[in-house]
């Protein structure tokens, strides 16, 4: 019992340090200053915290238009995500169909192809069709990343609705589309949108994609790459957390609906 | 106006046979109770109906209408699932004002119409309830409200009371029984408590292995079963089966003899328990009781006949027990006469 309880806190205490101690430091780095980035030891508090690195990292230029192309990549993302990985996983979960198992795998496959062996030939193809250095052509790109995970999230959400509910529906006056919408779209709804935020949160973090594929409307993460790359440490440390924030802050709002989707804690 | 045929109706999942060439004539107004045991194709049978499953070949018609293609929605009929499919994210109220919302009906209408049902089910605390905080018997009858709540020319009903405990679910028996003759409502209701089925229906349709054995009143499902099988399943304790000898058109066994009809060397005397006297000293069969248990109306003998095994009721006072041996005389009239290899009926 005691041996048990110890292992489960050293779980919990390794989770948290995998977790939280990167990000403190980031933000430790991020507010300390340029003499505290290279401080050793590290203190636990900034002594002299100081927004002076976040300000100045904040006027450079083109920093807001980047996290404004950020947001409406990943905006898109999520829609042509939930858009398109629902009725996919609606299906798997209902129909049975041939192929059903080889399409399962296939959706899954798409993210066997390394993103970097894509990347020349779907710069050339961009460039043919008038998407390259678009901010709709990104979040094409990110949402053939987050499709796979949002089809088979959704079909299991699908899955773990009773059929017997659709058919209440169905008897009690609804077409096939009337019964979705009132009985399995309210039902699915918190998983839905866990993984709409999930896409959002693939979309906001990539850089690779984002980077080839843009020269102007670059997103914040490859706007960084670029700029930071020529910056001092501190300023570095300032652009991460900045980086970090939005996607900590969000999965922190919705954290009722991810446990709610693995059936962690429910209503 | 809403009658139900069933015309040859068969049903296959992948090589099993679920139901095999089923069918059924349910007259406007009738309340037929379907019967079975578990896994005879009951549920199937409905689903079909209701159009949630294709059958693999044959008809429905409702009315004057071929419904075997039709959506569920355009079958114009009610349903109570087996497993109640009681909407998670709806109150009570609108669980049960669901079909009506569906036909949009006016709004005052849907409360009346609402009130009425539930309270009918006796479920009118927990309209603003949700689901998950009812127990299974309240959700058993908010799915039977929600059924009642659209007036619905046919209703199938697919083990609506099986949750209950005994009292409320005699209760909701007969208030269920008087509200679908009032309306007149064409009734399929599926169970396979046996007293349920006699209590409730006009008809009985015996279900076993994907077809139908027999179909008529409760009473004669009851005194003249048509298979061995019928006999068996309807009545509790069930009716014996012994198997005598036959020369020259009489069974006899022991001191008991009598008429019977067939030809084969054997037959079965099916014969209910509480149709066999006991007579001391006459002529009859002897009984040797291994098992009295006092029932309260009834004192149930469980014994021997030669080897065969039966149960007798005996009345309450006969002060029989276990060791004893009797003479049973078995009541002529009441026995039902089957072939031993077929297991059917013989007419007499
Ligand atoms: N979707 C299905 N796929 C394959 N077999 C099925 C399916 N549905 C039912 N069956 C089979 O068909 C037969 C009849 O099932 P059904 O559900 O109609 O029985 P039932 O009479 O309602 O039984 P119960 O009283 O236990 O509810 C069973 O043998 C069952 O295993
Ligand atoms: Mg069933």
């Amino acid at each position: 019992m005691n041996a048990r309880r110890l292992l489960y806190i050293t779980g919990v205490v390794a989770l948290i340090a995998w977790i939280i101690v990167p990000i403190y430091l980031i933000a430790l780095g991020a507010f300390s200053g340029r003499a505290g980035v290279f401080r050793w030891p590290k203190s636990l508090w900034p002594g002299d915290a100081t927004f002076a690195a976040m300000q100045v990292f904040l006027q450079v230029e083109g920093v807001w238009k980047a996290a404004l192309n950020s947001v409406i990549v990943a905006g898109l993302c999520m829609l042509f995500s939930v858009l398109l990985g629902a009725p996919a996983g609606y299906a798997l979960a209902r129909f049975s169909f041939r192929g059903q198992t080889a399409y399962r795998l296939l959706i899954v496959l798409t993210r066997a192809f390394p993103l970097a062996i894509l990347a020349l030939p779907l710069t050339v193809n961009f460039i043919r069709v008038g998407l390259y250095d678009t901010t709709l052509g990104v979040a094409l790109v990110h949402t053939a990343l987050a499709f796979p995970f949002a089809a088979l999230v959704s079909s299991s959400l699908f899955m773990g609705i009773p059929r017997e509910l659709e058919e209440a529906a169905w008897v009690f006056g609804c077409s096939r589309f009337q019964a979705f919408m009132k009985v399995v779209l309210p039902l699915a709804l918190p998983g839905l949108a866990a993984t709409a935020i999930f896409a959002f949160v693939i979309s906001w973090n990539e850089v690779f994609a984002a980077a080839v594929l843009t020269v102007r409307e670059r997103t914040l993460t490859a706007y960084l790459l670029t700029v930071l790359s020529e910056s001092p440490l501190h300023f570095r440390f300032a652009g991460g957390f900045l980086l970090i924030v939005p996607s900590v802050l969000f999965i922190f709002a919705v954290r009722k609906y991810l446990f709610a989707m693995w059936g962690i804690s429910n209503r | 106006m809403a009658g139900i045929l069933i015309d040859r109706i068969r049903k296959t999942f992948g090589a099993a046979t679920a139901l095999s060439e089923i069918s059924l004539e349910i007259a406007d107004g009738e309340f037929l109770a379907l019967l079975g045991p578990s896994g005879c194709g009951k549920t199937t049978l409905l689903r079909i109906i209701a159009g949630l499953e294709t059958q693999t070949s044959g008809r429905v018609v409702i009315g004057d209408r071929d419904v075997s293609a039709l959506p569920p929605k355009d079958r114009g009929l009610a349903m109570v699932f087996q497993n109640y499919a009681v909407f998670p994210h709806m109150t009570v109220f609108e669980n049960v004002a669901f079909g009506l919302r569906m036909q949009k009906v006016d709004e005052a209408t849907i409360k009346r119409e609402v009130e009425r049902a539930a309270a009918l089910l006796h479920i009118e605390p927990y309209l603003e309830r949700y689901p998950a905080k009812l127990s299974g018997g309240q959700r058993q009858r908010v799915a039977v409200a929600r059924a009642l709540a659209v007036r619905p020319a046919v209703l199938l009903m697919d083990e609506p009371l099986s949750n209950l405990d005994a009292l409320l679910r005699l209760e909701m028996r007969s208030e269920l029984k008087g509200v679908l003759q009032q309306s007149g409502t064409t009734t399929i209701y599926v169970t396979h408590d046996q007293t349920e089925a006699m209590g409730l229906a006009d008809r009985i349709a015996v279900m076993h292995g994907g077809v139908i054995e027999q179909i008529g009143a409760p009473q004669m499902i009851y005194e003249r079963p048509a298979t061995k099988f019928v006999g068996g399943f309807v009545g509790s304790p069930p009716m014996n089966f012994i198997r005598m000898p036959v020369e020259a058109g009489r069974a006899a066994l022991d001191g008991f003899a009598a008429h019977c009809p067939g030809s084969g060397r054997d037959i079965l005397c099916g014969i209910r328990p509480e149709d066999m006297r006991l007579a001391p000293g006459g002529d009859g069969l002897a009984f040797r009781v291994m098992v009295a248990e006092p029932l309260g109306s009834t004192l149930l003998l469980t014994g021997k006949v030669q080897d065969q095994l039966i149960r007798v009721a005996a009345r309450p006072d006969a002060g029989l027990k276990a060791g004893d041996t009797i003479t049973l005389e078995p009541e002529t009239r009441r026995i039902v006469w089957l072939d031993p290899e077929t297991g059917r009926a013989l007419g007499a």
